[in-house]
């Protein structure tokens, strides 16, 4: 039963995950930028402006200049997270592709990492009166889900051992739309849970930051408004219309 | 107005404790009918103003990229929460800028996003009330777009292009801010945001020409509307006749004269400001600025430079070629922008900051100083908001912070710097910028210039610091005023192009 259950909602939750993502993604896209707004001083070149949304990306510039604090836990748990999701990649292969295997035992300890970062951030949250005071419920419950996610996996790595080979060919039969049997285990049931929540929630919160960060005009735009003119299709009909 | 007093200074920069309500209501002057018809806004708010509203932030949303992904990208990390100076000066808790943008935000969510539609308490979505658009038009009106939180974003989120979006909501249903509406009414109708006509311009012009005569034994020229001149200067309507800025005005005339530049203002376009940035309304944005493009068209100038002004030079240097053609590199088909880009000479930059014009002139050793002669003073610099982060002077990303200190320590002796977290891109504004240099706005603007005042403060008693100069006609208008509130001479602020005219040698070399 569960397994069918899970095999549904696995579908369900990837197709809104993709189509959601896909959607706000072209949305993002197809909306001009009709002025020149990068915040200055600002790369005048491509490759500059590459680098800079690399180091953004990579290792959160600007939030290491406005915040330690903050900075410290929220790339430990991104690093971290970054991490388990390559380490779960084993999980969806066969045979194990080579570096997979080889950043095992590095994942399992970022998951400990990812779960410091979270709880880093949540004290904050707490604690700190200008964060409480901007923090909603969402904000919170965001948190909540991402700890259970990443404290239900160590469970099962390090207390209750789930049967993961199992695991591993239930998720290798979905990939090929062929349900198989998933081992009927409460960690195990309560992680998959929260992850297939985590998904839906994904394109249709501030969870968006990932892809948006990447559409900011004050960060991926060329510092070059005098030397090439920019006209956005809606600002160019104002010209024709005169 | 007078029992305005300054808070008082942190011992260390701590970040301050909130104080919910602190400037609930204290908000500016709503503009009157008149006013806001001139522009084309309903004269005062409409009766479905819930729906225009709407309506409109989805036709911003749909035209605005950064909106559009400002709204949905913050996280509530906190990173800008104690960036704003608003926030450090006044302690209200919608001052911070996350918090400013949540105002609007919040009626985002509700109103564009499925979580907000099925479960707003949780997403923190609100319904349009009354109380939300007085709560925007309040705190919308207590941001001056510096950009400084923008600098700090993970996301890079500006605050400044939510508050524009909200004001430009704000004018479309009538319920716009005087001061700026008043301000743009006036170019529109003389040319200028002072409102200056013609002839009192050439009076002026005249009378300083006079001036400089007595002061210096120099026939410095001030002239107007000469077509064929080879510089068309556009300056803030404050050069004109408010102190300090007029000493800087001053300055430009004596590099001119001195590198035999052939220059000339206009009667028509005699204002560098464009504060229809500040309402955030395109259409009064590009109004503004195609004044300067007809101007240069008419005169047939080859360059055009533009004076000391902060927000002006933002609109210049990043939007005059995308609203008026004033630049480069414009597609051959594009007739609009073609014929002005041709008439202009592309072997400098257009526009160019008359930053950009001193210190290329300085460098070709085509002028010379007598910098004893600024050595009364000790000398730092305050980077102004829009000129650092939100432009460019010279060929390198940061030449907005290098040039005016360049030109600075040309003609000066004395120059130190104030703490570095407050200067270049990490300045603070001057607390009256973003079209809120009004007196209905006096308490915020004093409180807002608390994070200036303290670390200029650190510079006159560490290093002896007597004059602050900066490149902003806003800057100067509001540290004149605020300075003497927190106990310094307002004499202490001038230009950059004021210290240039006290040390420019104009007799032969």
């Amino acid at each position: 039963m569960a397994s069918i259950v899970f095999a549904i909602l696995f579908y369900l939750a990837t197709l809104l995950l993709v189509v959601g993502l896909l959607y706000r993604i072209s949305t993002y896209a197809r909306t001009p930028a009709p002025l020149k707004i990068p915040t200055t001083p600002a790369p005048t070149t491509t490759g500059g402006v590459v680098l800079r949304m690399t180091r953004e990306v990579v290792f959160f510039e600007s939030l290491f200049k406005a915040n330690l604090w903050i900075w410290g836990f929220g790339w430990l748990f991104h690093a971290s997270l970054a991490l388990v999701i390559l380490r779960h990649l084993r999980y969806f292969t066969e045979p194990v592709w080579e570096w997979v295997a080889f950043i095992q035992p590095f994942g399992m300890y970022a998951g400990i990492t990812m779960l410091l970062g979270l709880c880093g951030l949540w004290a904050r949250r707490l604690l700190v009166e200008r964060i409480r005071y901007i923090s909603t419920p969402s904000d919170h419950l965001m948190l909540v889900l991402l700890i259970g996610i990443a404290a239900s996996g160590l469970m099962m790595k390090f207390a209750a051992h789930t049967d993961v080979i199992a695991v591993k060919s239930y998720f290798l039969g979905l990939m090929h739309f062929d349900v198989g049997v998933l081992p009927a285990d409460l960690l195990l049931v309560v992680h998959l849970s929260l992850v297939v929540s985590l998904l839906v929630v994904f394109p249709n919160s501030k969870l968006l930051h990932a892809p948006g960060v990447f559409f900011s005009p004050t960060r991926n735009q060329k510092d070059d408004p005098r030397e090439k003119r920019h006209l956005s299709a809606w600002a160019a009909k104002l010209e024709s219309e005169k | 107005m007078a029992d305005i007093t300054a808070p008082a200074y942190r011992v260390i920069p701590i970040i301050p404790a909130l104080k919910p309500g602190a400037m609930e209501g204290k908000g500016p002057f709503v503009a009157g009918d008149k006013l806001n018809e001139a522009l084309g806004f309903p004269g005062q708010l409409v009766e479905d103003w819930h729906d225009r509203a709407i309506a409109k932030m989805g036709q911003l949303l749909s035209k605005y990229r950064s909106l559009k992904v400002f709204m949905d990208a913050c996280v509530h990390c906190g990173a800008c929460s104690d960036k704003c100076h608003y926030f450090i000066g006044t302690q209200d808790p919608k001052n911070m800028p996350v918090a400013r943008q949540d105002l609007l935000r919040s009626v985002y969510r509700r109103y564009f996003t499925l979580p907000g539609k099925l479960f707003p308490k949780l997403v923190g979505a609100r319904d349009l009330t009354r109380e939300v658009l007085d709560e925007w038009y309040n705190y919308f009106n207590q941001c001056s777009e510096c950009r400084r939180c923008s600098v700090f974003c993970p996301y890079g989120i500006d605050t400044a292009e939510v508050t524009m979006a909200a004001r430009e909501i704000l004018d479309s249903v009538g319920y716009g801010q005087k001061y700026s509406n008043e301000i743009i009414g006036k170019v529109h109708k003389i040319g200028n945001n002072l409102g200056l006509p013609g002839p009192a311009l050439s009076d002026t012009l005249e009378g300083l020409e006079e001036d400089v005569k007595d002061a210096t034994g120099i026939d410095v020229r001030f002239p107007m509307d000469v077509k064929g001149a080879e510089v068309l200067l556009i300056t803030p309507s404050a050069d004109f006749f408010a102190e300090p800025h007029i000493d800087s005005l001053i300055g430009y005339a004596k590099v001119f004269h001195a590198t035999g530049t052939s220059w000339t203002l206009s009667s028509m376009s005699s204002e560098a400001g464009n504060f229809g940035m500040f309402i955030g309304n395109y259409d009064q944005l590009r109004t503004i600025a195609l004044r300067i493009r007809q101007a240069a068209l008419e005169l047939g100038v080859k360059r055009i430079v533009v004076g000391e002004c902060g927000h002006a030079w933002r609109v210049a240097y990043s939007f005059w070629n995308t609203l008026t053609g004033v630049g480069e590199g414009a597609d051959p088909n594009d007739h609009f922008a073609q014929m002005l880009q041709k008439q202009l000479d592309h072997r400098y930059k257009q526009p160019a900051h008359i930053c950009e014009f001193t210190w290329d002139m300085i460098q070709d050793n085509r002028l010379t100083f007598d910098k004893s002669a600024n050595d009364k003073h000790i000398i730092t610099f305050h980077d102004s908001c829009n000129v650092a982060r939100g432009s460019r002077m010279g060929d390198l990303p940061g030449g907005q912070f290098e040039i005016p200190r360049n030109i600075i320590r040309a003609v000066a002796n004395n120059f130190v710097e104030m703490a570095p977290s407050t200067t270049r891109e990490q300045t603070f504004c001057c607390g009256g910028g973003g079209g809120l240099l009004t007196d209905d706005l006096l308490e915020l603007r004093v409180k807002g210039a608390l994070p200036r005042m303290e670390v200029l403060q650190q510079a006159v008693d560490e290093h002896g610091v007597n004059f602050m100069a900066t490149i902003c006609a806003i800057c100067k208008a509001q540290f004149t005023k605020i300075m003497p509130i927190y106990g310094f001479d307002r004499k202490m602020v001038g230009g950059v192009h004021q210290l240039v005219s006290n040390a420019i040698q104009l007799g032969p070399k």
